[in-house]
C-alpha cells in the first residue's frame, strides 16, 4: 500500500477533527474532535513506523527498524490520557458555573 | 484489487464517514457513539499494519476508557439537544471553507514532495508491532520516559480531583 493513500485518510480524518473544532459550540463535541485529530496523527505515525520497516525488512526480517515511532504513538495515548481526565474536570466545573457548556461563555479573558 | 486493498478502503471509509457523523449529529451521546466506531477503524488499521499492541491498547484506552469518561460526563450533564446553541450559518460556512483549504493545501503539499513518491507501507508483516520487541524497547531504552509518564498520570488525578472537588 503506497504511503500516500494513509496520508490522504490521516489529512482527511485531521481535516474534519479541525472542522468540527471551527463549527461546533458543544464544549464537549469540540473536546471529542480534538481526540480525533490526535488519533489521525497516530495512524500516521505508525503507518510511517511500517514504511521504515518495509525498507529494512526485505534484508532482515527480525528488524526493529522504526519502533520508536510506535513507542512514541504509546506515549501519546498516555498523554491523551491524562489530557482528558482534567479536561473533563475542567469542562464539569465550567457546566456547574455557568449551567451551559457553550464556548462562547468561555470569553471572560477577552477583555 | 487484492484483500488487503479491500480491506484498507473499506476501512478509510468506514473510518471517514463516521468521523463526518461525530460532526453533523445533533445528540451528543450519538456523537460519543459514532467517534467509538471511529476508533475502532483505526484499530482495524493497526491490525492491518500487524500492529497488534496499539491496535488493543486503541481499543482499550480510548474505545473502553476515554469514551466511556466522556458518555459519563454527558450523562451528569444531562445536555439537552434542542437547547444546545448554534453558530450563526456563516460562522458555519467559514469554518468549513477554511477546513477544506486546510486540506487542499496539505494534499497538494504532499503529492510534490520528491521523498514520498513509491514509498510503500509493509502490511501485514514485520515483527516491530508485536509485544515482544515493544516491551524490551519500551523497559530499554524509554525506560526514564515510561517512568515519568506515572508521575504525569498522578499528577493529572491530583488535578482531577481538585478541580472536581471545588
Amino acid at each position: 500500500m503506497p504511503i500516500l493513500n494513509y496520508i490522504y485518510l490521516c489529512l482527511t480524518l485531521f481535516s474534519i477533527g479541525v472542522i468540527g473544532v471551527l463549527v461546533r459550540r458543544n464544549a464537549i463535541i469540540v473536546f471529542m474532535c480534538i481526540e480525533l485529530m490526535l488519533n489521525a496523527v497516530n495512524l500516521l505515525l505508525v503507518a510511517f513506523s511500517k514504511m521504515y520497516n518495509g525498507a529494512a525488512f526485505a534484508n532482515a526480517p527480525t528488524t526493529t527498524m522504526g519502533i520508536d515511532a510506535q513507542i512514541f504513538v504509546f506515549f501519546i495515548m498516555v498523554v491523551a490520557a491524562a489530557e482528558v481526565s482534567v479536561g473533563l474536570a475542567i469542562i464539569v466545573m465550567m457546566y456547574r458555573n455557568t449551567h451551559s457548556v457553550d464556548i462562547n461563555f468561555l470569553n471572560r479573558l477577552k477583555n | 484489487m487484492n484483500t488487503l486493498e479491500i480491506l484498507f478502503y473499506a476501512l478509510s471509509a468506514f473510518a471517514i464517514v463516521s468521523a463526518v457523523m461525530v460532526l453533523i449529529s445533533k445528540n451528543p451521546i450519538h456523537s460519543v457513539l459514532w467517534l467509538i466506531l471511529v476508533f475502532f477503524a483505526i484499530s482495524g488499521h493497526y491490525i492491518l499494519m500487524n500492529a497488534q499492541f496499539l491496535a488493543i491498547v486503541n481499543i482499550i484506552v480510548y474505545a473502553g476508557a476515554i469514551m466511556v469518561l466522556f458518555l459519563f460526563v454527558i450523562m451528569l450533564m444531562n445536555v439537552k439537544k434542542d437547547k444546545e446553541p448554534q453558530k450563526q450559518h456563516l460562522v458555519k460556512f467559514i469554518g468549513v471553507i477554511a477546513g477544506g483549504s486546510f486540506l487542499t493545501l496539505m494534499i497538494a503539499l504532499v503529492k510534490q514532495t520528491s521523498q514520498l513518491q513509491g514509498k510503500t507501507v509493509l502490511l501485514k508483516e514485520g515483527t516491530i508491532g508485536l509485544i515482544h520487541p515493544l516491551g524490551k524497547a519500551l523497559f530499554s531504552d524509554y525506560v526514564v520516559p515510561f517512568e515519568i509518564s506515572s508521575v504525569l498520570f498522578l499528577s493529572a488525578m491530583v488535578g482531577a480531583v481538585i478541580i472536581g472537588k471545588k
